[in-house]
């Protein structure tokens, strides 16, 4: 199953988002946060993502869905740093960060490809929220 | 000039120490055109390197700066942790093993570093970055066939002036490119803190003249 890993500024955004969608899709999806610093405050680890990104992966590949600015860059470092089999399978992906995470949560779940699920995340970017 | 092992901690030492004697100085750049941490992370990341490096005399320079750079990486939490970790883990690469380094050598730290920056950050010289301060020193160095003292002072002052060229500029990175002109009339924070760091090895290898 496609991995996720949520990578934010802020610890208790990325724990709340993990919350949301775990209690939507259920504990079967693999999905991790990597978010805060080591001492509690706003910021990313780039060791802290790819620890993560090993967590969940299991050969079906990763999904990294950052919030914005640094932690583009400490996620992109992430992957740079990966060895094979997982550095080819770890995509960053540009989609809003809560909508992203719940369509690639759920289509991860559904057992979907790195491919769909990433797709499926990129497609919340100009997703309607009132109809 | 010849920087051991237990000179290049103490040189290590020094930045950490001015950076974090400017953290207010630094935050209240960044709280002008992004988000008012660059101080407080700089200081806390080098002051988590000073505790990393302190028992490394033993060590050979690659390791002490690739160690530098990794502590960076995972303390300082905004953007100038994987741009300064990747510079000094790169200007770790280019040193490997040697224990000693000379004026020649921080050249190629320098520009290593520069390259890493740039990777990393994917930003050019005018962008209103670390790289507005680094790229002007580096060029001084590589003005000449050797590097001195005295060609490391007019690298230190070009820096300097690319801090104050990144006043009239558009930030194009970072938080502060959300601004756009409204960014116009500030120095950056992370060419200020660059140049910051060159002042301290300027300092801190005219402390002893050897």
């Amino acid at each position: 199953m496609v991995g996720i890993v949520l990578v934010s500024h802020s610890k208790m955004m990325a724990e709340g988002a993990k919350e949301i969608i775990t209690q939507m899709i259920g504990d079967k999806v693999k999905i991790e946060a990597a978010a805060g610093t080591s001492d509690n405050r706003l910021g990313t680890d780039a060791f802290l993502i790819e620890q993560k990104v090993l967590e969940v992966f299991d050969g079906d590949g990763v999904l990294i869905i950052p919030d914005l600015g640094s932690a583009v860059m400490s996620a992109e470092m992430a992957i740079e740093n990966l060895e094979e089999p997982a550095r080819s399978k770890t995509y960053l992906v540009d989609s809003p960060f809560f909508e992203g995470a719940i369509a690639a949560a759920m289509e991860a779940s559904f057992g979907k490809s790195l491919e769909e699920v990433k797709k499926a995340a990129e497609n919340t970017r100009g997703m309607n929220k009132i109809a | 000039m010849a920087v051991n092992s237990a000179k290049l901690i103490e040189i290590i030492n020094l930045i950490a120490d001015d950076i974090n004697a400017n953290k207010e100085f630094l935050t209240e750049l960044d709280s002008a055109i992004g988000d008012a941490d660059h101080g407080i992370n700089m200081s806390k990341g080098f002051k988590a390197v000073t505790e990393k490096i302190s028992a490394m005399a033993d060590k050979d320079c690659g390791s002490i700066l690739k160690t530098t750079g990794m502590t960076l990486v995972s303390t300082v939490g905004g953007a100038s942790g994987p741009l300064y970790g990747t510079a000094f883990m790169r200007a770790g690469q280019v040193v490997g093993n040697k224990t000693e380094l000379n004026y020649d050598d921080l050249l190629v730290i320098l520009e290593a570093a520069l390259a890493g920056i740039k990777m990393r950050g994917k930003a050019e010289k005018g962008e209103k970055t670390i790289v507005d301060a680094l790229e002007p020193a580096v060029e001084v160095l590589r003005s000449s066939s050797s590097v001195d003292a005295k060609l490391f002072e007019k690298a230190v002052e070009a820096a300097k002036d690319g801090v104050e060229y990144t006043k009239g500029i558009i930030a194009k990175k970072g938080r502060a490119s959300y601004l756009g002109e409204r960014s116009i009339g500030h120095q950056d924070p992370g060419a200020t803190s660059t140049y910051i760091i060159l002042a301290a090895i300027h300092k801190a290898l005219n402390e002893k003249s050897s």
